[in-house]
C-alpha cells in the first residue's frame, strides 16, 4: 500500500465490483433463510467489497466508501442486535434467544424465522465491521 | 527431508481413504444421525432437528435453523470470539496519540 502504480484500470474495476459484490452479500444474508448462505458468509462478502476497493484504489478512496472509524462501532453494534433480539425474548417472558415471545406477529413459528433473520443481520454487520477494522488496524501507521 | 515429507503425507492420505470407509452408507436408516432412537432409548436430536426444523420456524434451510434458532447461544459464542478479536486489534495496533508513541 505504500508503492502506488495508479493503474486506472485496476481502480475503476474495483470501483465498479464493489457495490455489485455488497449486493450479492446482502442477497446471501437476507436470502439464508432458503438457500446456502446466512450471516458469516455475507458479512465476508461485505468485508470483502470494502477491501477491494481498499487494496486496488488505494486507502484515499477506500476511506471516502468506509472510514476506519466506523469499523469498531459498526462490529458492537452488530454483536448488540444479536444480543438485543436474545435479551429482548428473555423480558418479554420467554428464555435467552428464544425468539417466539418477539412482539412480531401471532403465528410463534412465523416469529421464530423473523427473530433468525435479525440475529443473521447482526452477525453480518459485526463480520464486516470486525474483518475490515482488523484489516485498517494491522495497517496503521503505514501511510495509506 | 523432502522424501520424509512425502511419506508422511501418503501414509495420512492413507489413513483418510481408511477412514472413510467405514464411514456409513448415504440415506442408512440405521447410520446414527439418521436414526430416530439412540440404542438407549431417547430420541436422537438430528431426528428431531430434521422432522421439525420446518414446521419450529417456517424456514427452509435446516442449517440456519440449526445455527441462529437450536444452538443461538452457540452462535453468539462464536461472534464474541470475532468481537473479542476485533477489539484486542483495536487497542493493541490503533494510532495512539503523539505524545504516547514510543
Amino acid at each position: 500500500m505504500t508503492k502506488k502504480d495508479n493503474n486506472p484500470i485496476v481502480s475503476l474495476v474495483s470501483r465498479a465490483v464493489s457495490p455489485f459484490i455488497m449486493l450479492y452479500a446482502l442477497y446471501v444474508i437476507f436470502h439464508g433463510h432458503y438457500s446456502p448462505g446466512g450471516g458469516f458468509q455475507g458479512g465476508t462478502m461485505l468485508a470483502a467489497a470494502v477491501l477491494l476497493v481498499r487494496l486496488a484504489a488505494g486507502g484515499e478512496l477506500g476511506q471516502l466508501q468506509f472510514k476506519t472509524s466506523w469499523g469498531m462501532p459498526l462490529g458492537s453494534m452488530g454483536v448488540l442486535i444479536y444480543f438485543g433480539t436474545g435479551f429482548t425474548a428473555l423480558l418479554l417472558g420467554g428464555n435467552f434467544l428464544n425468539y417466539h415471545t418477539l412482539p412480531l406477529g401471532s403465528d410463534p413459528a412465523a416469529v421464530r424465522g423473523w427473530g433468525i433473520l435479525l440475529v443473521e443481520i447482526g452477525v453480518g454487520l459485526a463480520v464486516m465491521g470486525i474483518l475490515v477494522a482488523i484489516y485498517d488496524h494491522l495497517l496503521e501507521g503505514d501511510p495509506l | 527431508m523432502k522424501i520424509v515429507n512425502y511419506l508422511i503425507l501418503i501414509v495420512f492420505c492413507g489413513l483418510m481413504f481408511f477412514a472413510a470407509a467405514g464411514l456409513p452408507e448415504r440415506g442408512d436408516p440405521n447410520a446414527p444421525m439418521n436414526r430416530p432412537k439412540s440404542r438407549a432409548g431417547s430420541t436422537e436430536a438430528a431426528y428431531y432437528y430434521i422432522q421439525h426444523a420446518k414446521e419450529d420456524a417456517h424456514t427452509d434451510n435446516m442449517v440456519t435453523v440449526i445455527l441462529a434458532d437450536y444452538r443461538g447461544y452457540d452462535t453468539l459464542g462464536e461472534e464474541t470470539v470475532i468481537y473479542t478479536a476485533g477489539l484486542i486489534c483495536f487497542l493493541l495496533l490503533r494510532k495512539r496519540k503523539k505524545e504516547e508513541t514510543p
